[in-house]
């Protein structure tokens, strides 16, 4: 029963999403209608942290533009409005999951991307809420397409734990993975609206919706605290893995694929983080770098789940 | 740009940090390194000496040490794509003999056991002297630096990135020392100027730093040890029987260098029972559920029942032993053409399948007057599928056994160990009948006579484990360090120094902050709380109505929070310097 539910309200969360994606999408092609206003660094600066980013930010001379600025801004409150009602969804989709199961909700593929991009729209929603909902267009559509994949081709019937996972690790373990993932999504998608926005910025073509978005400076900062974050997260969940494969495999470092892409991706965002402290590689380069590392962050979850066999493999497809 | 703000500490850290190659003037470059050495006409003698110091300047510096991040990286992939000699032996071999030229290519550049290569290993080795060789001298700087006092208060505070102006009443030592309390209660580290207070906290940032990589150092010592010290060894256990800890009851046995086979704790298992069970529902029928070993062990003479499980192993002194695999073992009853017992007891087979189709060799050397032999094949689940017996299900619910028949004359025998789950050919003939190989199948209690004698009795099954018994020590050093740096990574990584100076000049108090890192922003905000706490209100310059002067920020918290935040970032376009703090001659000697 509870497991019908959670798969209704799975699926139903995709199709929100899904609505969602269109509205930011919308928003981004009314934006382009509006022409460079004003200088931008200087009048953006003032959309952080007011909820409704901003009708102040155009030149108020144009009424065309006024009135594209509200339909700009209403596609993006639409937006907004269905990502909280596709969370609520998804929401309890994971939580039905976790009743049907009778355990926490994360011990195979598809449970994780339902997971962990739970806590990536929640994420992004506390962001929205504190004035930055401009990045709801690649978050949606990352939601998008991980939930429409875990609900395709991921999808596997409840069913009880192998031995291997019953461990208390199963919570440590995959919550911190999953958290830290999180974080490095919003952070990577992030850095690439960074790369685009810069890019717009260096070529003085910064225009409709880029022009809305605060500045690269900004962007990338962004893209920094969420690294940071989930750099010690990720370092935890490898540690906490370690300790885990020490109970459950009788040691705790064995070149797994999953252990070494793991420390893969660990290893470029230190790169990513050290990077940014060194001169020559702030910026467009620290950003490519960590751009890399989510990379091998999903090339970590899809590429080894699915294409190497390995101790980690319960993906359960 | 951060880095110049960041660097104020005094010579100790410009050399420091000149030591990193974080300086962007210097950084990478030999000829700015050189240059900065003395007297061009000594190069001769002197040459060696600096190379070896340039070498050692470029093997330090953070370029280097990102490169190298980097190639550990990369190196570390192949291993997870090509199958590895420690883990997957046959695979490797499978390969090569795909793939003949590659192959041995391959194998004589050895990508399939990377992880124990020379190239991998001087990545990491590599890596870790540069990590020393630019953390020891950061110790330095940060111990001398412990006590320093805050820098002196540079001359033009309106230049800062955060600026407040306020109006006083006129004493100036009550408004300093007014802020010298409220900054101490913001847990500001406080120096008392003249007409000023310098402030500056957030110490625990670099000693994070510092944690953070000094325990990567210990983490790979910790990995050292267990990899000199350590041991690991596994062996098959049937129900019913014992281990016990010496090197000849292992079926494979590996050690460090160090290893001392003395070490091995005298311990003994015995395995009960083993208990296991699989999901019979529609969804994921066939997995694994429990696997629950009821055990007996003997430590020191003390016996106890212990429970082994997947995630639960025994500790036994400095030992583990881990329940690593399991499979079926039949009890068979070999009788020779002479009527006598050759054989009885359990037969350890081999899984091959996840539905434990499983394979092995019944041996009946001392049969006479010929010897006997028995291919085996175990169904536990078996279904005849097209004429051909398969399992369908890995526990044993129509368990069959298949057999053929292998008979020969006696063998010497020559004391060299044998292969017990693949049958020697040689010298043996296989029994047949009309010119077809004799097979049969045998359910549990069947009994079956070997054409010219000789019978085998099929008397039932039981479970075998495979048992892993290790040890590691620097286990602990390394899990301590990790926890460490985890711990390190934090405060480097959240902790956000920050400088704040109060000033008073007549009636005018100025309160400027700096942030030294790129963060979460805040900092007007705290100016705007220490302000409060001075109890200062805005300094109103003959009527006019300004309060917060923040460069180029007429919105005091949105646009300042943005302002403050641009000024760490080197995209923006060059500011005025922020007020170069305090220069290091002056901090120079002052405890
Ligand atoms: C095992 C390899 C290493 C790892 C995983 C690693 C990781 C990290 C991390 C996560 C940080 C925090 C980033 C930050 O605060 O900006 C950091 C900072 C730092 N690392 Fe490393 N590191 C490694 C090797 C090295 C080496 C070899 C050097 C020196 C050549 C070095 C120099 C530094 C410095 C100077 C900082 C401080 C940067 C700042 O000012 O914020 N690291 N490292």
């Amino acid at each position: 029963m509870a497991d019908y539910w959670s798969n209704l309200l799975m699926v139903t969360s995709v199709v929100v999403y899904l609505l969602a994606l269109a509205a930011f999408a919308l928003e981004w092609a009314a934006a382009r209608r509006l022409e460079l206003v004003g200088a931008p660094a200087a009048v953006l600066v003032g959309t952080e942290g007011a909820p409704i980013e901003g009708a102040e930010a155009v030149s108020d001379s144009d009424a065309a533009d006024q009135k594209t600025q509200v339909r700009v801004d209403m596609f993006g409150r639409m937006g907004l409005a269905l990502t909280v009602i596709g969370w609520g969804l998804h929401l309890s989709g994971v939580v039905a999951r976790g009743m049907a199961a009778n355990r926490f909700p994360w011990a195979n593929m598809y449970e994780f991307v339902t997971a962990a991009l739970l806590f990536v729209v929640t994420a992004y929603l506390v962001m929205a809420f504190r004035g930055v909902r401009w990045l709801g267009l690649p978050v949606t559509l990352l939601v998008v397409i991980g939930q429409g994949l875990a609900v395709t081709v991921f999808y596997v019937a409840v069913a009880p734990l192998v031995p291997a996972l019953h461990s208390v690790w199963f919570v440590v373990h995959i919550v911190a993975a999953a958290v830290a993932g999180a974080a490095f999504n919003i952070g990577g998608l992030a850095s690439i609206l960074y790369l685009i926005k810069a890019r717009a910025e260096r070529r003085e073509r910064v225009r409709g919706y880029l022009a809305k978005l605060p500045s690269s400076t900004r962007i990338d900062e962004l893209a920094y605290r969420f690294t940071a974050f989930a750099f010690p997260l990720w370092t935890f969940a490898i540690a906490a893995g370690a300790v885990w494969a020490e109970y459950a495999w009788g040691r705790f470092w064995g070149w797994d694929p999953k252990e070494t892409w793991s420390l893969v991706a660990w290893v470029v965002y230190a790169g990513y983080l050290h990077a940014r402290a060194t001169a020559g590689w702030r910026g467009k380069r620290a950003a490519v770098v960590g751009i890399i590392g989510l990379a091998c962050f999903w090339f970590n979850f899809v590429g080894i789940n699915l294409l190497v066999s390995g101790l980690h493999s319960y993906a359960g497809i | 740009m951060a880095r110049d703000t960041l660097r104020a500490e005094g010579r100790a850290q410009d050399d420091a940090d000149r030591e990193l190659g974080v300086d962007p003037a210097d950084e990478g470059s030999p000829a700015a390194s050189r240059s900065a050495r003395p007297g061009k006409d000594r190069r001769g003698t002197l040459r060696g000496a600096e190379t070896l110091r340039w070498l050692w300047t470029q093997l330090t510096s953070m370029r280097t040490a990102l490169v190298l991040l980097f190639a550990l990286a990369l190196a570390a992939i192949p291993g997870s794509l090509l199958p590895q000699k420690p883990t997957s032996p046959v695979r490797v071999r499978e390969f090569i003999a795909n793939n003949p030229q590659l192959g041995a290519f391959y194998d004589a550049i050895g990508v399939f056991d990377v992880y124990a290569s020379p190239w991998f290993a001087a990545i990491y080795l590599l890596l870790f002297v540069s990590l020393v060789g630019c953390i020891v001298p950061r110790i330095g700087v940060y111990l001398r630096g412990l006590r320093a006092e805050p820098p002196r208060t540079p001359r033009n505070l309106g230049r800062l990135p955060a600026h407040l102006r306020l109006g006083s009443s006129g004493d100036s030592e009550a408004v300093l020392a007014t802020a010298e309390q409220v900054l101490r209660e913001r847990r500001f580290r406080v120096r008392r100027l003249d007409d000023s207070v310098s402030a500056e906290r957030g110490y625990l940032r670099e000693l994070g730093n510092l944690v953070f990589h000094v325990s990567l150092v210990f983490l790979l010592c910790g990995v050292a040890m267990g990899a000199l010290f350590g041991y690991k060894g596994t062996t098959a256990v049937v129900e019913g029987q014992s281990f016990s800890n010496t090197l000849t009851q292992f079926d494979d046995f590996s050690s460090g260098g160090l290893f001392n086979p003395g070490q091995l704790v005298p311990f003994t298992v015995t395995l009960d029972s083993f208990t296991a069970k699989f999901e019979t529902g529609p969804v994921q029928r066939g997995a694994a559920r429990v696997f629950l070993a009821d055990t007996t062990t003997t430590l020191d003479g003390v016996t106890t029942q212990q429970q082994l499980e997947v995630n639960h192993p025994l500790v036994l002194g400095d030992s583990v032993v881990h329940l690593v695999g399991h499979g079926y073992a039949v009890d068979v009853t070999v009788k020779d053409g002479n009527g006598d017992v050759a054989f009885s007891g359990p037969v350890i087979l081999l899984p091959q399948d996840g539905n434990f189709l499983s394979v092995g060799v019944v041996k009946a050397p001392f049969a006479r007057p010929e010897r006997l032999a028995f291919e085996a094949l175990f169904l536990p689940t078996a279904v005849d599928q097209n004429g051909v017996g398969v399992s369908v299900f890995p526990d044993a619910l129509n368990p069959q056994l298949l057999l053929n028949i292998w008979t020969g004359p006696p063998k010497e025998s020559t004391g060299q160990p044998e292969n017990v789950y693949s049958l020697d050919r040689t010298g043996l003939t296989q029994v047949t009948e009309d010119g077809k190989p004799v097979r049969f199948t045998l359910v549990p209690g069947e009994m079956f006579d070997v054409p010219g004698g000789g019978s085998i009795q099929f008397n039932g099954w039981k479970r075998w484990v495979s048992l892993q018994v290790s040890s590691t020590p620097g286990l602990w050093l390394v899990f301590g360090s990790v926890l460490a740096a985890v711990a390190g990574l934090c405060l480097s990584l959240f902790v956000r120094p920050r400088r704040v100076w109060v000033k008073v000049s007549g009636d005018v108090v100025e309160v400027a902050g700096l942030d030294r890192t790129e963060g979460r922003g805040g900092l007007d905000d705290e100016l705007q709380l220490i302000a409060d706490g001075l109890g200062l209100a805005p300094h109103e310059p003959q009527g006019a109505g300004s309060e917060v002067s923040g460069v180029a920020a007429p919105q005091p918290t949105d646009a300042d929070r943005d302002d403050d935040n641009a000024d760490t970032q080197p995209a923006d376009d060059p500011k005025p310097a922020p007020a170069e703090p305090p220069t290091s001659a002056e901090n120079e000697g002052k405890p």
